[in-house]
């Protein structure tokens, strides 16, 4: 008997018990199912905070910030210089590895008001036009400002848009798109001009929402696209980058240094120290000669005082790895033990049809059917349910993921096709495990036996 | 040569340490071309002679010689190969797949010779107008009468073109009248040269058979 005849014999059989048949193959579709699934909501989840990861700079951005000194260097604490501007010009000269390099100074506490409103930014930093490029920002509206605005210390200001929010209206209330370009506002005494505005960031899903609710005709009042409101407990990780990065205000360097830093000084000479400064390395796939260049030239500057950490986003990309190895191994390992107790299932109704058919393979040996035909017979009809459980599992997991879609809030579960295959075949597997006993007790019955069988 | 030739077989059954000879030392010749018909009563050990005779089983002493072939140490698949190029069966209960219409129980031995899907059914074809039904091919065994399925069962029988057809009480749960169809046709395959051993319990069949051998405690008790 070739392969052809029994899978013709397996279909028809389970054609011939459809209730049956479509019952046990339900283990199975669960179970392909929820391994797509699964798969999916990692995916989407990964996509998230790689999309988070590249906000933030990507992996080419390096951050060097003061740091600890090691234990054998304590008593040269007082030493210790922390992160400078002399740094910056250090690597600019002397580290070809690195293509940017963009100091920034961190102004706690940078309470803006305008008129009645006032409003704490997340990070309120003075820095160089190059930061545009080193933290990924685009200037939607205005400029951001320049090298002449930073050599003169000018009061100017490039907000997000949560800034704009705050303190002069969200569109989602005011119904329009307020541009504060030109406006002032109040930092701890100081005047600064806004001259420019980030564009909103959002993660690929909230655009996508807003891209939809745009299209929808609003439901109450409001004629422009909701954007998801700024707090804290309705966001996931990821996209609370997004909301940092709305809530960032940028002015020139040197504003920040003459202006803030004056008063922070306890001897009227403003505190030249950095709080981080980041260089854009020139390949990813050298990150560790490029590191190890950087302490060799601030060490240099630092005349052998390890003052200074070197954080990479290596350690992010790490954690997102490590983060999405263990959900795929944790929903894995369910997805694999619902198919396996679907399997369980095709067992059970095997040992039951072929008890039934106890008769039928007398008949089958009578006639000259061998050992291997009937354990072929057996164990490709148990592959058959196995296999058609799975191909309907597959079309069922497109439903689940949709219906995943609309109830996950943060990351779009996205099918990849290998988890389908993987998934696929992890239900044929399960169709000839679940196939072994069976056919082993068919093929051994003795002919005699079973053509006396009632 | 005969085409069957049993010698000395016993075959032995252990039952809660009792031993049972179900066969105690069989000698028998089987000519081609032969009918013949094995009589006993029930418990007599005829059953277990057509088993051995048939290849579903294998002797616990003796030999047993099928077409110049021994078969005391065949493997299970040779012997499965056996019933399916050499050997016939037709049951008493017909014992034809419920599932499957006439014309593919009909094909069912050539599925395990291995032959194509079209000389299947050319052969089964054939052996349907043998026995006279190749207008209810697409029945179902169970839109036939009593009769009509052991003519399908003799069709499937002889369908691979055996060298011997064992038949085991094939009139036993048929009317006398149908019953008679069925011995007639017996009787015709036999004029045209089949091999055919007829089991039965019943006097008046196995007069009507050339050659009769009666087994009675597992022993030839008359032999002809």
């Amino acid at each position: 008997m070739n392969i052809l005849n029994a899978f013709a014999i397996g279909f028809k059989e389970i054609w011939a018990h459809k209730f049956r048949s479509a019952l046990t193959m339900l283990g199975i579709i669960l179970g392909v199912a929820s391994l797509v699934g699964m798969s999916a909501l990692v995916k989407g989840i990964e996509n998230g905070m790689r999309e988070a990861l590249i906000a933030v700079g990507g992996l080419e951005k390096v951050r060097i910030e003061e740091g600890d000194l090691p234990a054998n260097q304590q008593h040269l604490a007082d030493e210790a210089v922390g992160v400078t501007m002399d740094d910056v010009y250090a690597l600019q000269r002397n580290a070809n590895m690195v293509h940017l390099v963009t100091p920034e100074m961190r102004l706690r506490n940078a309470l803006m008001t305008h008129g009645s409103k006032s409003y704490n930014p997340y990070y309120f930093a003075g820095t160089w036009p190059s930061a545009l490029d080193m933290n990924q920002h685009t200037v939607q509206y205005g400029r951001m400002f320049n090298e002449v605005d930073d050599e003169n210390a000018r009061n100017v200001c490039v907000i997000g848009t949560a800034v704009r929010d705050a303190l002069f209206g969200n569109p989602d209330e005011t119904g329009k798109e307020i541009i504060p370009i030109g406006e002032k506002v109040n930092v701890q005494g100081e005047v600064f001009t806004i001259i420019g505005m980030f564009q909103h960031y959002e993660s690929e899903q909230d655009a996508k929402k807003r891209e939809l609710a745009k299209l929808q005709p609003p439901a109450s009042g409001t004629n422009s696209p909701a954007r998801q409101k700024s707090s804290f407990g309705k966001h996931s990780s990821s996209s609370y980058v997004f909301m940092w990065k709305n809530s960032n205000v940028y002015v020139p360097l040197n504003t920040m240094w003459l202006k803030f830093r004056t008063a922070a000084g306890s001897n009227n000479i403003p505190d030249a120290r950095l709080t981080s400064l980041s260089v854009k390395i020139r390949d990813v796939n050298s990150l560790d000669p490029t590191i190890r260049q950087l302490r060799n030239v601030l060490m240099m500057t630092h005349h052998g005082i390890e003052d200074f950490n070197v954080q990479t986003q290596e350690d992010w990309a790490d954690r997102i790895n490590s983060a999405v190895a263990s959900a795929r191994m944790s929903g894995g390992l369910i997805s694999l033990i619902s198919l396996l107790v679907g399997g369980i299932g095709i067992t059970n109704i095997m040992l039951a049809s072929i008890t039934e058919r106890i008769r039928e393979i007398g008949i089958r040996k009578a006639i000259g059917a061998t050992y291997s035909d009937i354990f072929i017979q057996i164990l490709v009809e148990s592959v058959v349910i196995a296999i058609i459980g799975g191909a309907v599992g597959l079309i069922a997991s497109i439903g689940l993921v949709e219906v995943l879609s609309h109830v996950s809030k943060d990351n779009t579960p996205v099918i990849t096709l290998s988890s389908m295959i993987i998934a696929f075949a992890f239900s044929a597997g399960v169709g000839v495990l679940a196939g072994l006993i069976p056919a082993f007790k068919a093929a051994k019955l003795d002919p005699i036996q079973a053509l006396r069988y009632e | 040569m005969a085409l069957v030739e049993l010698r000395n077989v016993s075959k032995i059954y252990h039952l809660g340490g009792e031993e049972i000879r179900a066969l105690d030392d069989v000698s028998l010749d089987i000519e081609a071309g032969e009918f013949i018909s094995i009589i006993g009563p029930s418990g007599s050990g005829k059953s277990t002679l057509m088993h051995i005779l048939g290849c579903l089983d294998k002797p616990s002493r003796g030999t047993m010689k099928l077409d110049g072939t021994m078969i005391e140490n065949a493997s299970a698949r040779e012997l499965a190969q056996f019933r399916n190029q050499k050997i016939g069966f037709v049951f008493q209960f017909f014992n034809l797949l419920p599932k499957l219409n006439v014309l593919q129980n009909v094909e069912l031995p050539m599925v395990y010779s291995g032959k194509s899907a079209k000389e299947r059914r050319d052969h089964a074809v054939k052996a349907l107008k043998m026995v006279d039904l190749e207008n209810r091919m697409k029945h179902r065994p169970m839109q036939l009468s009593g009769g009509q399925q052991q003519r399908v069962a003799i069709a499937r029988a002889l369908v691979n073109d055996p060298k011997i057809v064992f038949a085991d009480e094939p009139t036993g749960n048929l009317d006398s009248k149908t019953g008679e169809t069925i011995l007639t046709l017996f009787r015709e395959l036999s004029a045209a040269g089949r091999t055919i051993a007829l089991v039965t319990h019943d006097d008046e069949i196995a007069a009507r058979t050339p050659r009769r051998i009666e087994i009675r405690d597992g022993k030839i008790a008359n032999a002809q």
